[in-house]
């Protein structure tokens, strides 16, 4: 059984009359797999990473998701952080007052916790983070600092990529990890995650991105086009190239069509 | 489906931990107040004359005075000051803690204050206030043998008269308003600390407050004076049985600093907050002020005010001294039906003066939060500093935050500075926390400490300690 088992997921922004983003997402990752989601802005990838990593602002309308043989959608999201599921953000969040290394402190204890493993004591902490540092070059004073507070666009990244390696995730959802970064920080972060996936081969990783760029440095194994709220197509790495090359237009109308057949099927005129 | 908001509602049910009642016998005054029981107060503290007469004096004037409620954001009824007991002691003070009722130690116990030698590990000496009298004082002979003098203020009133007419009523008037003045013609006991030239008082001293008995108000009062570059650190911590009428505090804390001369004064403050609906709780008026008497001398005041139904109290600084400090560090939470109107006065006279205040205001529940700040630097004052920073915080929809700065600069090479902030907790901070695996409970907890961490950091690490579980327990049930 795959580690991520995703079909026919539907959701919805929750509110009343909230707007429907994902529309029938189907997805299998393998333990060790690393898959890409590309699509335009607003085709739902992002959507996608926080309704797996369970936030509650949007409403899984039909379709399951099973993790690990586990009913994933019947876990809250702090649950599902401690059976192992890490979500890398595109925008990480400031906690004002709250040092980075107090904040991992809570996060790896609450997992331990639940995993009945002892919690950490402050020295055995240090030196889980000593060592997280050392393989990802990550500077010592981050630790010390507000969590992203005052963090330049290329930190934020870093940080959750350094969080992802403390936490050691048996699946990490990477939501545009790449946006904002220029090359050389591009490369570094791409570094950190390849250094990650080396380090556990059973670790599976879902990285999000709009451009080809970040999969010339995170080698995926498949590739997905996702068009407003579905997977149009799948493939291996040459995907990604053709995508770059043709663009979304042409995955589109195939979507389209899919739509049309969809809507035909229902006896509903599209457009 | 929750929202962000409804689950910010949830997290505050825990039961107020220190709501138990200790069954003494006690020796308490006739219910009411009138002249007679002024006079067998001063009485029954065998006070000398000059006292009872400051006490009238008081009380005579207080008669003149009227109960505020139009300037303060806060609304209570109006207090019956007959139906309150103005003095009730657990029984007569005793020499050493040997002979202290083993069951007032139990409670201080179950309170986690170190009473006892065990004191001596934490290094803290403490003076315990049990409903109106002072109980016991630990570390009595090793103060002394620095000329440290700390005791109760009764016994002060009787060994040191010199020093306690010469301070008492020096930075808070017997007329200074409603709940002082009161307080002057009432007050029962509280605590004194003298340090003298030089010295540098080489452990915490710390005063715990506790209302035992039913239908009585708590009047204490406390002075502190430190002499020519003398150091103290005081902590002072506050918790009441849980009672469906409401108590009356109505302290009187005064400070004193000369020249070169440091107090930091931190308060705990957690009584009975009142139960969800309001019923009940402590009304905490209370009227706290130093005087920077000397050049550079310093008065830090930091409070954590989480209990109370109402709390209302101003701690400022009268800074007379040239190139004298001011600074007062603030967190004040409402939660459930509370309410606070908090804030400082800074008072700016000597030359080259500096002020800070930093307050943070958190609403949960139903709770309103004011914080009312004076900055006021007269003309003499020339080249004097202030800093304001002023944050609210918001935890659900049906609470309130308010802020009412008053700055007045009379001279033109002063500057005042003020900053206010009014955030929410984000449902975005919190679901960022929650994908770390960190339960929304301990998420709130990480926020609002995170929030307050200015504050902490002023507070003696043990006491630090205490005020992050207290918003943790205070804040139990509000999200969720």
């Amino acid at each position: 059984m795959a580690m991520l088992e995703i079909s026919n997921l539907h959701a919805r922004v929750a509110v009343p009359g909230g707007k429907d983003i994902l529309k029938g997402v189907n997805l299998s990752v393998n333990a060790g797999e690393i898959h890409a989601i590309m699509g335009r802005n607003g085709s739902g990838k992002s959507t996608l990473c926080q309704v797996l990593a369970g936030r509650d602002t949007y409403e899984v309308t039909s379709g399951q998701v099973f993790y690990e043989g586990k009913e994933l959608l019947a876990l809250s999201a702090e649950e599902r952080a401690r059976e192992g599921i890490f979500l890398a953000f595109q925008y990480p969040v400031e906690i004002p007052g709250v040092s980075t290394a107090y904040f991992l402190k809570a996060a790896v204890n609450a997992c331990r916790k639940h995993r009945g493993q002892e919690e950490l004591d402050a020295m055995s902490f240090l030196k889980l983070i000593k060592e997280k540092q050392a393989m990802l070059e990550i500077d010592q004073s981050f630790m010390n600092r507000a969590v992203n507070e005052g963090f330049s666009g290329g930190e934020k990244k870093r940080n959750e990529v350094f969080q992802m390696a403390v936490m050691n995730p048996r699946l990490g959802l990477l939501d545009e990890t790449d946006s904002g970064l220029d090359i050389d920080a591009l490369k570094t972060v791409a570094g950190g995650v390849n250094k990650l996936h080396r380090q556990d081969q059973q670790r599976a990783l879902v990285v999000v991105t709009h451009y080809q760029r970040l999969l010339d440095y995170i080698v995926p194994d498949f590739v997905h086009v996702m068009i407003d709220g579905r997977i149009v197509e799948s493939g291996g790495k040459e995907l990604a190239l053709e995508l770059e090359s043709k663009g979304y237009g042409s995955f589109e109308e195939e979507g389209m069509i899919a739509r049309n057949a969809e809507a035909a099927a229902k006896g509903v005129q599209v457009r | 489906m929750p929202t962000a908001n409804q689950e910010i509602q949830k997290v505050a049910d825990r039961e107020y931990q220190w709501g138990f009642v200790t069954d003494i016998d006690a020796d308490a005054a006739p219910m009411g107040l009138n002249e007679e029981i002024v006079r067998f107060i001063s009485h029954k503290k065998s006070e000398p004359d000059w006292m009872l007469q400051w006490r009238l004096k008081a009380y005579r004037h207080w008669l003149t005075m009227e109960e505020p409620h139009n300037w303060p954001n806060i609304t209570y009824p109006k207090i019956d000051y007959q139906n309150s007991v103005y003095y009730s002691a657990p029984k007569p003070k005793k020499q050493s803690l040997d002979e202290v009722d083993p069951q007032l130690l139990a409670t201080y116990e179950k309170l986690g204050i170190p009473l006892e030698e065990r004191a001596i590990l934490a290094g803290v000496a403490v003076d315990a206030v049990f409903d109106s009298v002072s109980v016991a004082t630990t570390f009595k002979e090793k103060l002394s043998s620095l000329g440290i003098i700390f005791c109760s203020f009764g016994e002060a009133v009787r060994e040191h008269p010199e020093l306690v007419q010469k301070y008492m009523g020096s930075v808070v008037p017997y007329s200074d308003n409603y709940f002082a003045t009161l307080n002057s013609a009432v007050f029962t006991d509280g605590s004194f600390v003298y340090i003298p030239k030089g010295v540098r008082c080489p452990m915490e001293l710390s005063t715990y407050f506790r209302i035992n008995a039913r239908n009585t108000g708590q009047f204490e009062r406390t002075l502190l004076i430190a002499d020519e570059g003398a150091y103290v650190s005081y902590l002072e911590g506050c918790t009441a049985p849980m009672r469906d009428e409401n108590q009356l505090h109505a302290a009187v804390v005064e400070l004193v600093t000369m020249d070169k001369a440091t107090i930091k004064y931190s308060t705990v403050q957690n009584w009975y907050p009142g139960d969800k609906e309001g019923k009940g709780g402590i009304y905490n008026f209370v009227t706290k002020r130093g005087a920077c008497r000397g050049v550079e001398s310093k008065i830090t005041w930091t409070q954590v005010e989480t209990g109370s139904a109402i709390t209302w109290k101003y701690p400022g600084c009268i800074l007379q001294g040239d190139r004298s400090i001011g600074e007062f560090y603030s967190v004040a939470l409402t939660n459930n039906r509370q309410q606070a109107d908090t804030g400082t006065k800074m008072i700016h006279i000597g030359k080259d003066t500096r002020s800070t205040i930093v307050s943070k205001g958190i609403s949960a529940g139903h709770g309103q939060n004011t914080y009312r700040g004076l900055v006021k630097i007269l003309k003499a004052a020339t080249n004097s500093r202030n800093y304001t920073q002023c944050d609210s915080l918001l935890l659900g929809e049906s609470c309130g935050a308010h802020t009412f700065p008053y700055i007045d600069v009379r001279n033109t090479s002063s500057r005042a500075e003020h900053e206010a902030s009014t955030s929410k907790i984000g449902e975005d901070q919190l679901f960022y926390c929650k994908t770390r695996g960190i339960s929304l409970e301990d998420s709130v907890n990480l926020i609002v400490n995170g929030f307050c961490k200015e504050v902490f950091r002023e507070l003696p690490m043990e006491f630090a300690v205490e005020a992050q579980k207290l918003l943790g327990v205070s804040l139990e049930g509000s999200v969720g």
